[in-house]
């Protein structure tokens, strides 16, 4: 069944700038679903939306098949982890927890049961008479994932939760997400900039860009096929090389050089290949790359160059010799992309 | 020789000599310093010593000889008298009557300005309703706008609601405060905007926000401006002595003056008793300073958040 639906949601500010222009997303019972896109691409918004904190301008937010957008957040059945985690800081641990269900009237046993159960269940049992402030990052985001879990909600809204952490933390803290929504089995809407995070936590990744969907899809869907060339540079470290080329009969003219394309697309395209994905044939024939500099990373080698004018960059194992000079570039059929150069689209 | 003394004498004990050279200065100015501090409080305190050692001699002695430095002895006797021997022109009225009255223009000073200014700081921050900001600086422009200014039309809205000579005529025209409003509006300002919406999730009315989570989170700020408003009430003159004709409202600060005022005629005023009055004005709000102190430093650099 489906959890949440949102059908051409629209935010319009007072002042006119459309912040959400009609976006469009299904999130399925037990789902993990990520919104990832560059900073203003309006995917905090929607999740603001989806939360009752943002009114919706036009447009339906479904929650279990009830049409929620004129519900206050409190009646949405929602739980939110807010980035600077947004805990009560006059509060105890307990109390923070606690606050939610006492405000709904919840038997005062049953809310020291469900306190106990997040508690032992997200391993803050021993700070759960402290402070906020008496608490290091990662027990702080605990704590705000403890608050949405005793809330039973019938969805989580995690609105950026580890951008406050350190890099080490935030490898462990993902993982923890993962394995609490996972045994929670609750739908989850997740937030991020982070195209690693998105890649590692979602089911399926809603990729947004300037208000409008990109794309939707599973991680290997958006790595391996991206719809756009916003998609394509977007997600992926490093980015996608994007290269414009000509492409006529079946073949694909980049300068100089041409290969074998099947496509019957013809006309000027935008061809774009994943760093790790070119082989490095000795051969003579392939794309030519004038090498620049070469950036050693351990288990492999970034080599950047050119083609043409246009940067490229190409992911090589460390085993492998260093090239020199010159490389010639061959490509698997199903690792080349093509893209209309003029709307991004995929052809 | 003697330069080549000085070079290995500088090789050798290159690092402790310049830490000694740096620690001379550095005494000198700590001494500086204390005589700087020493001189403030001697200028601060002095006067208040001498008006109370001067405050224990009786009144005759302090009327030939002026001032006086040490112990009169007349301690007991004085104070006991300007508590509890019944003055002023009815007869009825005694100090610690006025200390009573005090406490209640003070205490309602500072009481209702934080509130109605705490209120009012919600209402504009965390409420979006039409000419809010324009609301704000009217308020704000009342600063410009003190009791002197608009004594006479206060006096008269005070007079036709019949509030002459109340408690509640002392301290209701004075509560509606600008400063304390611009101070609360800040402080709610930073207060991070996701714990109102934590609280919306959590199903907190705007009534339950305020008073679980903005209520404690104030309570610094609310301590550092009581103690500010507690002495700014206590210390009112002007307006009681407009709105209270009746003896039994007297406040202390008024009382100085009956007391040095009463006397004039053939007798000596009652200086002693002036003076000891003065002191007893002065010890609740220093009191009130001492004691909040620490809250009210804190709640002027630091918020709990």
């Amino acid at each position: 069944m489906t959890t949440l639906r949102i059908r051409n949601a629209i935010k319009q500010y007072p002042n006119g700038a459309q912040a959400v222009k009609g976006v469009s997303v299904d999130v399925e019972d037990g789902e993990l679903v990520v919104f990832v896109g560059p900073s203003g691409c309006g995917k905090s918004t929607l999740l603001r939306m989806v939360a009752g904190l943002e009114e919706v301008t036009d447009g339906e937010i479904e929650l279990n098949g009830r049409v929620v957008n004129n519900l206050e957040p409190a009646d949405r059945n929602i739980a939110m982890v807010f980035q600077n985690y947004a805990l009560y800081p006059h509060m105890s641990v307990r109390k923070n927890l606690a606050y939610g269900l006492k405000n709904r009237g919840t038997p005062s046993d049953e809310i020291d049961r469900k306190v106990e159960e997040a508690g032992a269940l997200l391993q803050i049992s021993e700070f759960l008479d402290r402070k906020p402030s008496q608490l290091s990052g990662g027990q702080r985001q605990r704590v705000a994932m403890g608050r949405a879990i005793v809330r039973n909600p019938a969805i989580f809204l995690f609105d950026e939760p580890l951008s406050n952490l350190d890099a080490k933390l935030r490898n462990q803290m993902r993982l923890e997400i993962k394995k609490l929504q996972r045994r929670l089995d609750t739908a989850a809407i997740y937030v991020t900039h982070d195209q690693v995070e998105a890649m590692t936590l979602a089911d399926r990744i809603v990729v947004l860009n300037n208000g409008m969907v990109e794309q939707i899809g599973t991680p290997t869907e958006v790595y391996s096929r991206p719809a756009t060339t916003f998609v394509a540079s977007f997600i992926g470290a490093p980015p996608m090389n994007l290269i414009p080329g000509e492409l006529s009969k079946g073949q694909l003219h980049i300068g100089a050089h041409s290969m074998p394309m099947n496509s019957a697309h013809a006309g000027p395209v935008t061809f774009g290949f994943r760093p790790e994905r070119a082989h490095m044939n000795g051969a003579a024939s392939g794309l030519a790359v004038e090498i620049g500099v070469i950036e050693e990373l351990g288990a492999h080698r970034l080599i950047h160059g050119r083609v043409g004018d246009h940067e490229v960059t190409v992911a090589q194992d460390a085993e492998l010799p260093p090239p020199d000079g010159r490389m010639m570039l061959a490509f698997n059929e199903q690792d080349t992309h093509l893209f209309d150069p003029d709307t991004g689209a995929r052809v | 020789m003697a330069v080549t003394e000085i070079d290995s004498s500088a090789e050798t004990s290159g690092t402790t000599k310049a830490a000694s050279a740096d620690n001379r200065p550095r005494r000198k100015t700590k001494i500086f310093d204390h005589v700087v501090l020493w001189l403030g409080v001697l200028l601060m305190m002095g006067p208040i010593i001498v008006a109370f050692t001067t405050s224990t001699f009786d009144h005759v002695t302090i009327h030939r000889e002026g001032m006086q430095f040490g112990w009169g002895g007349e301690f007991v006797e004085t104070y006991k008298n300007v508590l509890y021997q019944e003055g002023g022109f009815t007869g009825e009225v005694t100090g610690l009557l006025m200390t009573q009255n005090s406490l209640i223009l003070g205490l309602g000073f500072a009481i209702g300005k934080i509130v109605v200014s705490m209120l009012a700081a919600y209402a504009i921050v965390y409420f979006r309703f039409p000419l809010a900001t324009f609301s704000f600086w009217v308020i704000f422009t009342t600063l410009l706008l003190p009791l002197e200014v608009r004594i006479l039309p206060s006096y008269e809205v005070v007079q036709q609601l019949g509030m002459l000579n109340t408690y509640s005529g002392l301290i209701i025209p004075l509560i509606a405060s600008a400063t304390g409003t611009f101070f609360f509006r800040q402080f709610f300002k930073s207060v991070p905007n996701e714990l109102m919406e934590a609280a919306r999730i959590d199903g907190a009315g705007p009534v339950q926000f305020f008073w679980d989570i903005l209520v404690p989170l104030s309570k610094t700020m609310m301590a550092a401006i009581f103690i500010i408003m507690f002495v700014v009430g206590w210390n009112q003159y002007l307006w009681p002595t407009l709105m209270t004709t009746e003896e039994g409202y007297f406040t202390l600060v008024r009382g100085i003056r009956n007391i040095m005022q009463q006397m004039i005629g053939a007798d000596i005023p009652e200086y002693n008793e002036a003076l000891a009055m003065a002191m007893l004005a002065m010890l609740p709000p220093a009191l009130v300073i001492i004691i909040f102190q620490r809250m009210f430093i804190k709640g002027l650099v630091e918020q709990e958040k």
